[in-house]
């Protein structure tokens, strides 16, 4: 029988594709299994306990553990949600904008975050915040984060916005709704897993920052990154596993979140949504 | 003319008044924070260095020529080409190459595989790759140094199962910083070439095997040429970041393997630093990207005429 | 009789517990033109990927010239085919389409550029030989995909509707530009369609398909003038199939008795014994009008619509009050302007116009 015939399958692309994630994934079983070692070295296996854990709550580092874990999610929280209500309204602006002079060039000033070397970034808002007087700590951190987070909250927030039709609104517009009744109850029911991504995408770019966090700190103000950073620095110790495989749990929850906002989006776009009409 | 009611959509929008007012506020902090603060920076690369971190404002050439000329231990030597920093950005393009290689012959078998997979299990197949994108890169960076280390489990592993006598040490080379620039991007090469192979129209592979080609040939001649747009992305999409990357050089290569990311952080942070010439460097690399970012503009723009 | 280029014996092609195609037998001999005619969903393209070679058959034999073929990949087969949507690739030029088969099969540099040069102008696109297929017209990237499959000299072309992306004007100029393809080279063609006229007008032989199995095969005129069944009489063209038995047997013709009683005579393909019941079936065209009850084979009954169609009128004429036949007249004569709806009127079937069909 001839059965060279699939065009669609190749041999060793699947080999490969395990080996793919066995890089992918190797690293962070690892060092999940050894935050529960109960060795203090992190050479020597001796047996399974929390006490890492524990460590991370009540040892000697909890407390700058803390204050970071706490700048981190409040930066993050306030940054996505800013970048968020911007990436919204630019995208409602450029997709339901028509075509207008300089479109090509607003949308080039959008992505510059993602075009411009994230170390770039850094050290260009470092040099203007030192020129405008600008004090570094916490509100820098977060001005260079909601700049940071636009176009990642922008993307999959045009993406969906481009699939819907402009009828809606129009249909809409029609039945007597207001641009605000417009934009409320007929676009953002539509738009709103898009919106829910980005705002979960803006979340994670947040708080995964190192390089411009580092920049922008000043003295004093850490974030989980920049802590875990200088921990790190003088070698691995058993508490930080623990801690990154909490943060690697707390990543897994927003995947799979974002996963179910997705699933959402897979559906057809709800043609029932009713416009609240006044005389 | 009845062409019109077809075309007046797209102009007479709802929104379209407000456009605007729906983009100044993206326009406002991007522009004033991002594009303003890198046109200073462009200032800054040429003023004058003050030796507690911060500039005098006095115009000179000083950062670039540091960073190609060497003019001897008081400045008063013959001009020599500095090869230092040069050599520094030319490791860095040569590690961004060589990471994205490993991520293009990784990733495009990857792509390709679950593209075509049945819709149901594509999705799995997917988020298992997206996963570890979602997890915070330093915590990747700093896993992978776990993993590899001298004495970790890598070695041990291999050195239990009697492949290796001598543990390798991979940490502090090159190949190590090429292994995390390559598992901290990975994901960036395979959702593009797996979008542009999951457009591709496999009724062309039919063609081409009607016409008499074989299995490889077809992915050669036929299929790479077609979904290229989405590998050209995903190299792109690899190598700018790791052009520029600070943590998996900074964590898995030494001294030996600094990087560009590490001599601009370098500028910035205690007395050693040097403003002026950091920007001058951040100017530098700014402009490598944007070469990158125009050859591949070209190259995608010849794939739509085609 | 010229010899065998594809034999087919009792193929079948099963998608899991869906049958696509069964018990598929035919030979088609060289230098034929053979279509496969039959609606959407009934198999064609099945058929046609397995002789390709992108399907494997559950069951039966595919011979090229005498040879089974099943074991060779569709890249060994001497078989090419012309894609409905063209398949052209994207990223060569109108040159290097036709010649990829050519240098796949490993000919010279120079051979190649000889006979993509050849093939260029044989299909009339001498001037956009350098181009892509996006910057092409339909019927531009149509003959392009023509040129490209027939330029290694297959033994058999397979063309999977190639026309239907095509507008009315560009599909008749194509299906005599195809004709002329085809005598100039000789190739064997298995053509697909669901366009009727299509098959009728260029097809030395037709196949008819429905729901994967084959109707009837037989010339154009074989499958209009005399269906094997009700299924191949209804696809082609238009018929009246009116329920009867067949009440004497013994005459050249049939003489058949239908559902409302009225007797007439019909032919059938098959050996028929009397009390066979099964169907009558005239073609609207074949049958006349008439106030005054004619000679010969007719029926009767009361005018009770007409339509005017332009190029023909169409009266509805019923028999009994759940009976009803179409009648066709041409336009070029005035007989219907007379006739006004409720008058009694009498049909005259013309010779060997009535076929009888068992199902
Ligand atoms: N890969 C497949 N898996 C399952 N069923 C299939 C597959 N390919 C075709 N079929 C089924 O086989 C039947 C015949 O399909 P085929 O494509 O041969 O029809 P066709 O005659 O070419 O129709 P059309 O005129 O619409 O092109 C259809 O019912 C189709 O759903
Ligand atoms: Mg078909």
């Amino acid at each position: 029988m001839n059965r060279g015939v699939d065009l669609r399958r190749y041999f060793g692309f699947f080999p490969m594709t395990l080996l793919c994630l066995f890089i992918l994934y190797a690293p962070l079983i690892i060092v999940t299994v050894y935050s529960l070692n109960d060795s203090r070295s992190i050479t020597s296996w001796e047996g399974i306990s929390l006490r890492w854990y524990a460590e991370i709550f009540t040892g000697p580092e909890s407390e700058k553990f803390r204050k970071a874990a706490w700048n981190s999610l409040t930066i993050a929280v306030m940054a996505a949600t800013t970048a968020t209500i911007i990436a919204t309204a630019a995208a409602i602006g450029m997709i339901r904008g028509g075509s207008f002079r300089g479109k090509s060039a607003s949308f080039a000033l959008i992505s510059l975050p993602i075009m411009v070397p994230e170390i770039v970034t850094a050290v260009a808002t470092l040099i203007f915040f030192s020129a405008i007087g600008f004090k570094l700590g916490t509100l820098s951190i977060l001005v260079a984060h909601i700049v940071f987070c636009i176009p990642f909250a922008y993307m999959p927030i045009n993406a969906r916005l481009q699939g819907i039709d402009a009828s809606y609104e129009e249909a809409a517009h029609d039945l007597y709704a207001s641009r605000w009744q417009i934009f409320w109850h007929v676009m953002m029911p539509i738009m709103s897993p898009g919106i829910i991504s980005g705002f979960l995408l803006a979340f994670i770019i947040s708080l995964d920052d190192f390089i411009i966090t580092n920049f922008v700190k000043g003295a004093g103000v850490e974030t989980l990154p920049t802590a875990i950073f200088g921990s790190v620095k003088q070698g691995i110790k058993p508490n930080i596993m623990a801690l990154s495989t909490l943060l690697l749990l707390l990543s897994i929850l927003l995947v799979t979140a974002s996963y179910f906002v997705g699933q959402r989006r897979e559906k057809p776009v709800p043609t029932n949504q009713k416009p609240e009409t006044e005389a | 003319m009845a062409a019109n009611i077809g075309t007046g959509r797209a102009v007479s929008s709802t929104f379209a008044p407000l456009r605007i007012w729906l983009l100044l506020p993206g326009w406002l902090s991007i522009g004033f924070f991002l594009l303003i603060p890198v046109l200073l920076m462009l200032v800054y690369s040429f003023l004058t260095k003050e030796f507690r971190g911060g500039v005098i404002w006095e115009p000179t050439l000083a950062a670039y020529d540091q960073f190609f000329f060497d003019r001897g231990l008081f400045g008063d030597d013959p001009r020599r080409i500095e090869w230092k920093y040069i050599s520094i950005f030319w490791r860095s393009i040569w590690q961004a190459g060589g990471a994205t290689l490993l991520c293009l012959i990784i990733g495009f078998p990857t792509a390709f595989f679950i593209a075509t997979r049945p819709d149901r299990t594509k999705v799995i197949w997917l988020l298992l790759v997206t996963v570890p994108y979602w997890v915070n890169l330093l915590i990747r960076t700093v896993s992978m140094k776990f993993l590899i280390r001298d004495n970790g489990p890598m070695n041990d592993f291999l050195q239990y199962i009697g492949l290796i006598n001598e543990p390798l040490q991979l940490i502090n080379t090159n190949i190590a910083v090429q292994i995390g620039l390559f598992y901290s991007y990975l994901p960036f090469m395979v959702l593009p070439i797996f979008a542009a192979v999951e457009r591709y129209n496999f009724t062309l592979s039919e063609a081409a095997s009607d016409l008499y080609a074989d299995k490889w040939t077809i992915l050669r001649r036929i299929v790479i040429p077609v979904v290229s747009p989405g590998i050209f992305a995903g190299c792109i999409l690899v190598f700018v970041p790791s052009l520029g990357a600070f943590l998996a050089p900074d964590l898995l290569g030494g001294a030996k393997s600094f990087m560009i990311g590490s001599l601009i952080e370098e500028q910035f942070k205690g007395n050693i630093g040097n403003w002026p010439f950091g920007a001058a460097s951040s100017m530098i690399l700014l402009s490598l990207v944007l070469v990158a970012l125009f050859f591949y503009a070209r190259a995608q723009s010849q794939g739509e005429r085609a | 009789m010229s010899e065998t280029a594809i034999q087919l014996e009792s193929v079948r092609k099963d998608f899991g517990d869906f049958t696509a195609l069964s018990e598929v037998s035919f030979e088609i001999s060289d230098n034929e033109f053979f279509t496969l005619l039959g609606p959407s969903g009934c198999g064609k393209t099945t058929l046609l990927r397995l002789i390709a070679g992108f399907l494997n058959t559950t069951g039966g034999t595919i011979r090229l010239f005498g040879e089974e073929i099943e074991a060779l990949p569709p890249n060994k087969r001497p078989i090419n085919t012309v894609f409905q949507n063209y398949a052209l690739f994207p990223h060569m030029t109108v040159r290097d389409n036709i010649g990829f088969g050519l240098s796949m099969l490993g000919w010279s540099r120079s051979d190649v550029a000889t006979r993509v040069d050849e093939m260029v102008s044989m299909v009339k696109l001498d001037q956009f030989a350098e181009r892509r297929p996006s910057q092409l017209s339909g019927g531009q990237q149509q003959r392009v995909a023509l040129a490209r499959a027939m330029a290694p000299k297959p033994k058999v072309l397979l063309l999977d509707e190639p026309l239907s992306a095509l507008d009315l004007k560009l599909r008749q100029e194509m299906r005599l530009e195809l004709k002329r393809l085809q005598n100039e080279t000789g190739i064997t063609f298995i053509f697909v369609t669901h366009d009727q006229e299509e098959a009728l007008s260029m097809s030395d032989r037709i196949a008819v398909m429905s729901a994967g199995k084959v109707q009837q095969i037989g010339s154009a005129v074989d499958i209009y003038e005399f269906p094997e069944n009700r299924f191949v009489a209804g696809f082609i063209g238009e018929t009246n199939l009116i329920e009867a038995e067949v009440i004497d047997a013994s005459a050249d013709a049939l003489t058949c008795q239908l559902v409302n009683g009225a007797v007439l005579t019909a032919r059938s393909l098959h050996e028929i014994t009397k009390g066979q019941k099964g169907w009558v079936s005239i073609r609207p065209e074949r049958m006349t009008l008439s106030k005054t009850k004619p000679k010969g084979n007719s029926l009767s009954g009361t005018l009770t619509g007409a339509t005017y169609l332009g190029t023909d009128n169409q009266y509805a004429v019923g028999l009994t009050d759940d009976l009803s036949l179409n009648v066709r007249h041409q336009n070029r004569t005035s007989v219907g302007a007379a006739m006004t709806t409720g008058e009694p009127v009498h049909i005259s079937i013309a010779d060997n116009a009535a076929r009888f069909l068992v199902d």
